[in-house]
């Protein structure tokens, strides 16, 4: 027994443990994944050699290139809109007088976070079958833009309204004070000082847009291949580690972006 | 004088109305766009729900009720009499088990987590709540591709058991239920201990301290001081993992191989082969009242906290 003086007493026995279990756990299954893409043999699960073979046989792909096109197409088209659009909202919905509706556009901010996934994109692709059927109109992969467009709205929103709140209101009164106009003092002040909050909030818009396959899989229409999807697609088929390799590469894209986000945050919080 | 004040007045009345107006010009672009992409799908499958089903997909605009109908009923091919049928009512109710037994687990699994990661150094928190955020937003089908490679007949886990000699066959875990339930695990598990974190983290620990000097000991403090006061986070964890859960359609799809279906699958099975949308509208309709029960659980749950501060 441990001399219960030299013990923190906010420590729990055992909690330790089950930490690193937890985060082994959650790491071993995709650091496996990421090993056998460096695999040289054929076989997803056994190892001939190391190499950059099946990289290679993927970059090469025709199939892959266009997805990934499609891919940044709609993930960049929709994390430009929807930074817009969360951009504003915020601006207008935080630390305002209430204005009325106000309670309601948050419930509208929120909806495609409560919604479980599947709901929205059967309702997306009803919505669009309907538009096509009745007026005609297909957006061709603008479909998949709007889709993504509203799901990113949310996600950009939340670090930009969290540093709307932390920001100082004094600066902006000092500003308003040594006669700026409200326009000056934005452009000047509040904009730099929430430029963080808007790239944390773009790059989590990037990586739920890059990502998305449930709502990408039942809205896309034919020649509408994602990465996620073209992943899919080789599921189905006998897979080779050329899967592993692009799995990978999805995984870093993902990594990169959280990391930029959560690097971001954090200076802020210094 | 009075005349002056109240000018003063109605001009500042003027300029924040001004100010309103403005404001809600502003969010306006965000509201229009998921109000029409994102509200207005959601009522379209409402009314679909009331729709007959085309034969090779889509609605025919007749009115009928047989969505909801065909969900607890089928017609019997002979003498027309509606029979009861709890197919879709067992995928149902399955797939709540399977969402709470996914909670229960990443409770106790994500609990002891996220209360260690708060009781580490500022610094070295940082690194731990990065940890777990990594896996947090990573490519969910990728994740689930990665249990898939582990748990296949000639996975790691069967080559490993075989090689080592304790099983001669490799044992069959893909497309099982203990594979969907594993899934599940694996993929909601960062949503559960990143909530119960920032709540642990704002936690005050000299009520520990508190607590340890009345005599009481660590589990004591543990269950009378840190779980009651950690209990929005929890409430909030839990949410987080049984929502989606209960929704999971990448999970069923590749883990349960079409075997095991989930409610998320059954939905869209429904847009594609099963060729009866007012079914899938339904279906979804069902799923999202069961979201909402959900919902409004937590917030009356909440609600009440709050105001204790």
């Amino acid at each position: 027994m441990a001399d219960p003086r030299n013990v923190d007493i906010k420590d729990q026995p055992g909690f330790r443990t089950i930490a690193i279990i937890c985060v082994g756990v959650l790491y071993v299954p995709i650091l496996i994944l990421m090993l056998f893409s460096f695999n040289t043999g054929s076989l997803v699960t056994h190892w001939e050699g190391v190499g950059l073979t099946w990289y290679g046989s993927a970059l090469l792909n025709e199939e892959f290139h266009n997805a990934a096109k499609n891919t940044l197409i709609i993930s960049t088209t929709a994390t430009v809109v929807s930074t817009i659009c969360a951009t504003l909202a915020a601006i207008g919905m935080t630390r305002v007088k209430p204005w009325r509706g106000l309670p309601a556009a948050f419930m509208v901010i929120n909806l495609p976070l409560m919604v479980p996934e599947i709901i929205t994109a059967v309702a997306t692709l009803s919505f669009f079958a309907l538009i096509a059927g009745a007026f005609g109109l297909n957006f061709g992969i603008g479909n998949l833009i709007l889709a993504h467009t509203v799901f990113c709205i949310p996600f950009a929103y939340m670090p930009i309204r969290a540093r709307l709140e932390d920001m100082d209101l004094t600066l902006e009164s000092a500003a308003a004070d040594l006669y700026a106009t409200p326009w000056h003092a934005f452009r000047r002040i509040t904009l730099p000082l929430l430029v963080p909050g808007i790239l944390s909030g773009a790059a989590l818009a990037f990586i739920v847009s890059f990502d998305d396959f449930t709502i990408t899989q039942l809205v896309a229409g034919p020649g509408q291949t994602t990465l996620p999807l073209y992943i899919w697609n080789q599921i189905r088929r006998p897979m080779t580690p050329e899967i592993n390799a692009i799995s990978t590469i999805l995984l870093l894209v993902s990594i990169l972006f959280v990391s930029v986000s959560f690097l971001i945050a954090r200076r802020r919080a210094k | 004088m009075a005349n002056v004040v109240s000018r003063a007045a109605l001009f500042e009345a003027k300029a924040e109305r001004a100010a309103s107006r403005r404001n809600r010009l502003l969010a306006t672009p965000a509201l229009v766009i998921i109000g029409i992409f994102g509200v207005l799908p959601l009522l379209i499958i409402l009314v679909y729900s009331f729709l007959e089903a085309a034969p090779y997909g889509g609605v025919q605009w007749k009115f009928s009720t047989d969505a909801y109908l065909n969900f607890l009923f089928q017609q019997d091919i002979f003498d027309d009499t509606l029979q009861f049928t709890p197919d879709f009512l067992i995928i149902y109710l399955r797939s709540f088990l399977f969402a709470v037994v996914t909670t229960v687990i990443c409770l106790l699994l994500g609990f002891p987590t996220a209360y260690f990661m708060a009781t580490r150094t500022p610094a070295q928190r940082n690194w731990w709540v990065l940890l777990i955020t990594i896996p947090f937003w990573s490519n969910l089908l990728v994740r689930t591709l990665a249990i898939m490679f582990i748990i296949r007949d000639e996975g790691l886990i069967n080559n490993l058991l075989m090689g080592l000699g304790v099983i001669e066959k490799p044992i069959t875990m893909l497309y099982t239920n203990f594979a969907i339930q594993l899934g599940l695990l694996y993929s909601f598990l960062p949503f559960m201990i990143l909530p119960l974190y920032a709540s642990l983290e704002k936690l005050d620990f000299r009520l520990v301290e508190a607590a340890n000097d009345l005599y009481a000991t660590r589990r004591q403090a543990l269950w009378r001081v840190i779980i009651p006061l950690s209990l929005p986070g929890i409430i909030a964890g839990c949410l987080l993992v049984f929502i989606p859960a209960l929704g999971a359609y990448v999970t069923p799809l590749i883990l349960g191989g079409g075997i095991h279906l989930m409610i998320g699958d059954l939905i869209a099975q429904q847009f594609g082969s099963g060729r009866n949308w007012p079914l899938g509208c339904a279906q979804a309709l069902i799923l999202m009242a069961a979201v909402l029960v959900a919902l409004y659980f937590y917030v009356r749950n909440t609600s009440g906290k709050v105001q204790h501060g």
